[in-house]
């Protein structure tokens, strides 16, 4: 039983950061009708950006509540600024033209930056994996049993960050004037700028919006899993994608219900495949299936099959509204 | 949503692509501590062709730059210091010694060239090198056909010397460590329950594992969970929840010092107080740092320790660092030994050819190295001890040493 609980907060954790990438993704995607494969390297550097404020802040001020919030405002800051820089040089020159080229252009950014973050010359940190300070000072906030289930105080901060950013997603997409841009923006961009609707403000400020958020889901990460390396973005980027393309890209809600529907899905895969298909293995005598084998291999099969399966039965995913398409 | 299905593929095989990149396999230890400066000329000093009848030449290759440096630099460094006292001990046969160094630049193709090299310009009595498995892989086929003896000081990887019987090493292979933490865990610790957590992706993380799961289990041990992870995880804490609840008195984890630290982490995150115990795949300086206090109290397996209190390792490190400023990491030690035990096969030898040579390697028994007392068994693989370190206060001690 302690079990399940531990399992469901650990899934509930990992699923918060993959829905805070998640959000950056479905915003884009929802302004531009681009999946900016680039997101999750920009987290990268705003942890990067992070870990050089906590430094220079010193071990004594970074934990403060100062301290921290400034952590994260200097790297959303910074982060704002080099989605923008992206997005004016890297995908604007391209907007006319056919979505693959965009997308290809990503797929470089992605690289340039996660590659580029691996030289050891200037600024750039080199490949060697780092410790994430502590920002945030660990305490046990809920203890069951004899330490069997322990809840710490910044998996609660990070998991109530993300419902705050998801709600004032929603309020700005939803209830301003500068959402309704937005909308008019993801509509139709040419028919927008008719209209008045300065477009390529628009889009860059969307940009913006989403590095930043980057930024921040960035740095809960480092908080919870501390190593901080170049390639790390890759990888949450890729489960963050998944996420949002369960729930259905461009929706925002969608995004964050995917990315908790993915992280309890890894977890319990890994917590529980073992043991089922070991006591197969049992029931139908197969050795192969023996003490030595582990659930944790199905984890990735798991999270790709069911992003297929999605994509077979509700390409729209779970949340996504059917849109006709001109063939 | 066409694009968005090219998009999921393409992604996916991106991230295959990513996931499936190998690190260069470092056996011994990813540290770049102390390495000193390379003395003398690097890699190909201008000279090349066969010694004068006075001087026997020594080949090594090792990787003087690219992203194994450190290992070629500091292997070259205990190489040059042993050289440097046989010379002064006298040489061999009345000849002195000399060693030709090339760079690899850590690619297997260019150790291949520069062994290559060694062989029919340079005409080399022994060949030394190389650290990286894969390296000495691609040079051992060229030193076997050739019939010129080679010795790696640090490839662990089983596969090395099986390529023919011109082919040594001074150090273990990766089975032998995990036999080492199995007798130390279950005769030191006194641990009677151990779980696993092993590197899916990683052989020498496998090899570690069969051998600990079947010598625990032989000396009476019992292994209640094996949980596994990729490289390139950095939650673990579904397979750590798992093994909490399995209650284990131990936890083997024989990975790389880049997942380590965070594992500590997260073990500790969620309760476990079990003892962390792992293998040489720990050794760097930066191990404490990703781990922090989680990994106080924890063990591992290693070629060597500077804290060794014998007399001679003592010894070599007082000359090591009168030379070169820094205290010598296993790289070095095991260079040394490497270039020692050459030499001393060469004084026994009757000749200088390379069948002579050979047969003096294979009968080296009780050669006493610096990283651990040397016999060659049949299989060409040193029979010698393993030493157990234990991390604390984000310090390395040494506890004590394990003979096979």
């Amino acid at each position: 039983m302690n079990d399940l609980i531990q399992h469901l907060i650990n899934g509930l954790a990992a699923g918060t950061i993959y829905a805070l990438v998640a959000l950056g993704y479905t915003m884009v995607y929802g302004v531009l009708k681009l999946i900016n494969f680039a997101h999750g390297d920009v987290m990268m550097v705003g942890v990067y950006m992070g870990y050089a404020t906590a430094g220079h802040l010193g071990r004594e001020h970074q934990s403060t509540f100062l301290g921290a919030t400034l952590v994260f405002l200097l790297s959303m800051a910074g982060c704002g600024l080099l989605g923008f820089l992206i997005e004016r040089l890297a995908y604007r020159p391209l907007r006319d033209k056919s979505r693959l080229t965009s997308l290809i252009t990503a797929i470089g950014i992605s690289f340039t930056l996660s590659y580029g973050f691996q030289l050891d010359i200037g600024f750039l940190p080199g490949a060697s994996p780092r410790a994430f300070p502590e920002i945030i000072k660990p305490h046990e906030w809920i203890v069951i049993g004899d330490h069997d289930v322990i809840i710490w105080n910044w998996q609660v901060i990070s998991f109530l960050i993300a419902i705050l950013l998801m709600l004032g997603l929603q309020i700005l997409v939803f209830r301003t004037r500068f959402g309704r841009a937005m909308r008019a923006v993801s509509f139709d961009h040419r028919i927008a700028a008719l209209m008045g609707i300065p477009v390529d403000r628009v889009i860059a400020f969307t940009f913006m919006l989403g590095s930043a958020l980057a930024a921040g889901a960035g740095i809960l990460y480092a908080i919870k899993d501390t190593a901080v390396q170049p390639l790390m973005g890759l990888y949450v980027g890729l489960k963050a994608f998944v996420a949002a393309v369960i729930g259905g890209i461009g929706h925002v809600p969608g995004a964050v219900a995917g990315a908790i529907l993915l992280g309890l899905t890894e977890e319990f895969v890994v917590g529980y495949a073992g043991d089922v298909l070991r006591g197969l293995g049992a029931v139908l005598h197969l050795d192969s299936l023996g003490v030595g084998f582990t659930g944790s291999s199905w984890r990735d099969a798991v999270a790709f099959g069911f992003l297929i399966i999605v994509l077979l039965v509700r390409p729209e995913g779970i949340f996504g509204r059917v849109t006709a398409e001109k063939v | 949503m066409r694009v968005l299905r090219f998009a999921v593929v393409a992604l996916m095989a991106l991230g295959c692509a990513t996931a499936c990149e190998e690190r260069p396999k470092t056996q011994e230890s990813e540290t770049t501590q102390g390495t000193g400066a390379a003395t003398g000329a690097i890699a190909a000093s201008g000279e090349t062709g066969p010694a004068d009848a006075n001087t026997i030449l020594i080949g090594e290759v090792g990787s003087l730059t690219g992203p194994e440096a450190t290992f070629g630099v500091s292997t070259r460094n205990g190489i040059d210091l042993a050289i440097q006292q046989e010379n002064a001990a006298g040489g061999v046969k009345g000849k002195k010694l000399k060693v030709r160094v090339y760079d690899d630049q850590s690619k297997p193709e260019e150790a291949a060239n520069a062994v290559t090299r060694l062989i029919s310009q340079d005409r080399v009595a022994v060949i030394l090198g190389e650290v990286a498995s894969s390296n000495s892989l691609a040079m051992a086929p060229k030193a076997q056909a050739a019939q010129t003896p080679m010795i790696t000081p640090s490839s662990t990887n089983e596969k090395v010397t099986q390529v023919g019987d011109y082919i040594f090493r001074v150090c273990f292979i990766d089975a032998f460590q995990g036999y080492a933490m199995a007798k130390f865990a279950h005769d030191t610790l006194k641990v009677k329950t151990a779980a696993i957590l092993k590197d899916q992706k990683s052989d020498y993380s496998l090899g570690l594992t069969k051998v600990f799961n079947t010598k625990f289990t032989e000396f009476g041990g019992k292994i209640v969970t094996i949980e596994a992870y990729s490289k390139g995880d950095t939650d673990f804490r579904a397979q750590l929840t798992a093994i909490k609840s399995a209650k284990p008195e131990a936890l083997y984890i024989p990975g790389y010092y880049t997942d380590i630290g965070v594992i500590a982490r997260q073990a500790r995150e969620l309760g476990i107080k079990t003892i962390l115990l792992g293998g040489d795949g720990w050794e760097s300086p930066t191990l404490t740092e990703l781990g922090g206090s989680a990994l106080d109290g924890s063990y591992y397996t290693n070629h060597y320790s500077p804290e060794d209190p014998s007399p001679h390792v003592q010894q070599f490190i007082a000359e090591y660092r009168k030379v070169y400023g820094a205290v010598p990491d296993s790289l070095a030690a095991l260079g040394y030994d490497a270039a020692r035990v050459a030499v001393d096969a060469m004084r026994r030898a009757k000749d200088l050819t390379g069948p002579s040579i050979r047969d003096a390697i294979a009968q080296t028994k009780a050669f006493p190295g610096v990283a651990g007392t040397i016999s060659i068994d049949e299989n060409r693989n040193a029979v010698k001890p393993a030493v157990v370190l234990k991390v604390e206060d984000g310090k390395t001690k040494f506890v004590t040493t394990v003979s096979p």
